[in-house]
């Protein structure tokens, strides 16, 4: 393969995947709007097309449309910085995930992931731990109060948050011996069910953890003070408007997405069949292709539901609390998680 | 390939570590710091060492700097005045500067056992890396741990003390315990 060709599949693939990312966030924001109108004994969006199936391209048409308001007061080239900050990290992470099988035609590289890399999962939280910047500058660019207050409770949670999400990785990392997203999901793929690091490697407290970090992280309710309404008004991005608040917005549903390919990779198995061989393996060449992409997208999909279910059931942490649960009883946990499996993986 | 990432990558380095000093405001040199962090990511990578570039990202641009701008924001810092230094500085300074850096130069080039890596090497391994961190250097990576546990308990310890303090003059506003 010469370097042109890479070159070109590379592009491809990317665009491919951020068209395919772009209109994941804009239907999360929809089955949000829809699963948490039922479970508030209401309809949601219902209008705009079949079910209100095209509500979100409305919505992406409105924000487009509206007046970009810069406020006076804003340190501009950090204030103009700051939603492309937040998105940009919010849809490069996706570019490590591996979502199917290694499948390739007329001698492509690997389809189902854009780049495969060795420290995949380094890169993930790395990449993560940048788009604290997008929030911390917005509201320090802003000149508000409010905003500042906003950046600075989600930049605190955010640092603490990571603490305990990455610890709750290492008992994954340990049981694989390796970094790589690919090889950790294909250890995974032999029982099925069974041998997910959730079930079969007991890795049952690590993934509660992760959990947790993961709704802080993306600030997401019961941890979402970062824009608690009525405290902040409306967080980091109360004096952007127009596409530029679409962008956070955006960025927060991408995280979602992102936060879900990671568990699912990590603790659900991947793209691997959860029923392992019970069924046996289909002979058809494309079948073989598509059902790990199904299963991918399955197990992100559950992972989104539940996001929602748990932001239309609980109420808001206390500040304070969010501080404590993060740091005495999460980090601790995570700790004794790591050297659980530690001592486990040297006696066996 | 690799000469072409290490030119523009090694200039961006430069270019932020010396806009990080001609920056007056405070944020815009913090910002400056992650870009050269991150610049220098890139040029581990380019030498086979990636564990190393993504620890950098996560450490220094993720978890430090993050907090460096924490500070400059919190602090509300405003701009700085320029004034050109004063004129010892300027005799002395720069001769001073490039003679240090030429007597460490030097250390580094001459030192013996300390291994080459060159543009374009090979990955080495999160395995390998960790394998002679783990039994060859132990001794020094242990010193180490022991070095940071030290300094997480004195920042405990003073954040603690202060608190105390408060606590004994009847901090009326103190909720919950």
């Amino acid at each position: 393969m010469t370097i042109l060709q890479f070159i070109l599949w590379s592009v491809l693939k990317v665009a491919v995947v951020t068209v395919v990312m772009l209109l994941g966030i804009a239907y999360t924001v929809l089955l949000e709007r829809k699963l948490v109108g039922r479970i508030q004994n209401r309809w949601g969006p219902t209008r705009v097309g079949p079910f209100g199936l095209l509500q979100p391209l409305v919505d992406g048409a409105k924000s487009f449309l509206k007046e970009d308001i810069i406020p006076a007061g804003v340190y501009r080239p950090l204030y103009l910085l700051a939603p492309i900050i937040a998105l940009g990290c919010a849809l490069i992470s996706i570019a490590v995930v591996p979502f199917g099988a290694t499948v390739s035609v007329w001698g492509s590289p690997p389809l189902f992931q854009i780049a495969d890399v060795n420290v995949g999962l380094l890169v993930i939280l790395g990449v993560t731990s940048i788009g604290v910047y997008g929030i911390a500058l917005a509201g320090w660019s802003s000149n508000n109060k409010y905003s500042l207050l906003g950046a600075l409770r989600s930049s605190a949670q955010l640092v603490s948050y990571e603490l305990a999400l990455g610890l709750s990785l290492v008992g994954v990392v340990l049981r694989a011996g390796t970094l790589n997203l690919r090889s950790i999901v294909e250890q995974q793929g032999t029982n099925g069910i069974l041998s997910w690091n959730l079930f079969g490697g007991f890795q049952f407290v690590a993934f509660f953890i992760y959990l947790m970090a993961a709704f802080a992280e993306t600030n997401r309710s019961p941890f979402d003070l970062p824009e608690a309404e009525s405290e902040l008004t409306g967080g980091y991005h109360t004096e952007y408007s127009s596409m530029k608040f679409a962008m956070f917005f955006m960025a927060e549903y991408g995280n979602m997405i992102n936060v879900g390919c990671v568990a699912t990779l990590l603790f659900l198995g991947g793209w691997t069949n959860p029923f392992g061989n019970v069924f046996g393996t289909s002979h058809n060449i494309l079948v073989q292709a598509l059902m790990p992409l199904f299963w991918f997208v399955i197990k992100v999909f559950s992972f989104l539901c539940l996001y929602v279910w748990v932001r239309g059931t609980l109420p808001r942490f206390r500040y304070d609390q969010l501080m404590n649960f993060g740091w005495r009883w999460l980090m601790p946990l995570a700790i004794l998680n790591i050297v659980a499996t530690s001592l486990w993986l040297a006696y066996r | 390939m690799h000469l072409i990432l290490f030119i523009i990558f090694a200039g961006l380095c430069l270019a932020g570590a010396i806009n990080l000093l001609l920056q007056t405001h405070p944020i815009n040199s913090a910002l400056s710091l992650i870009v050269v962090m991150t610049s220098l990511a890139v040029l581990y990578l380019l030498l086979g060492a990636e564990f190393l570039a993504a620890a950098q990202i996560i450490v220094y641009a993720g978890a430090i700097m993050v907090l460096f701008t924490f500070v400059v924001m919190l602090l509300n810092a405003g701009r700085e005045e320029r004034t050109m230094g004063s004129r010892a500085a300027w005799t002395i300074g720069f001769p001073a500067v490039t003679a240090i850096l030429a007597v460490i130069a030097t250390v580094i080039l001459h030192a013996q056992g300390l291994g080459v890596a060159r543009l374009g090497d090979g990955i080495t391994s999160t395995e390998e890396l960790s394998s002679v961190l783990f039994t060859k250097l132990l001794l020094p990576f242990e010193v180490t741990s022991v070095l940071i546990l030290i300094a997480i308990l004195g920042a405990v310890a003073l954040a603690r003390h202060s608190e105390v303090n408060e606590d004994s003059h009847g901090d009326a506003e103190r909720t919950g315990k």
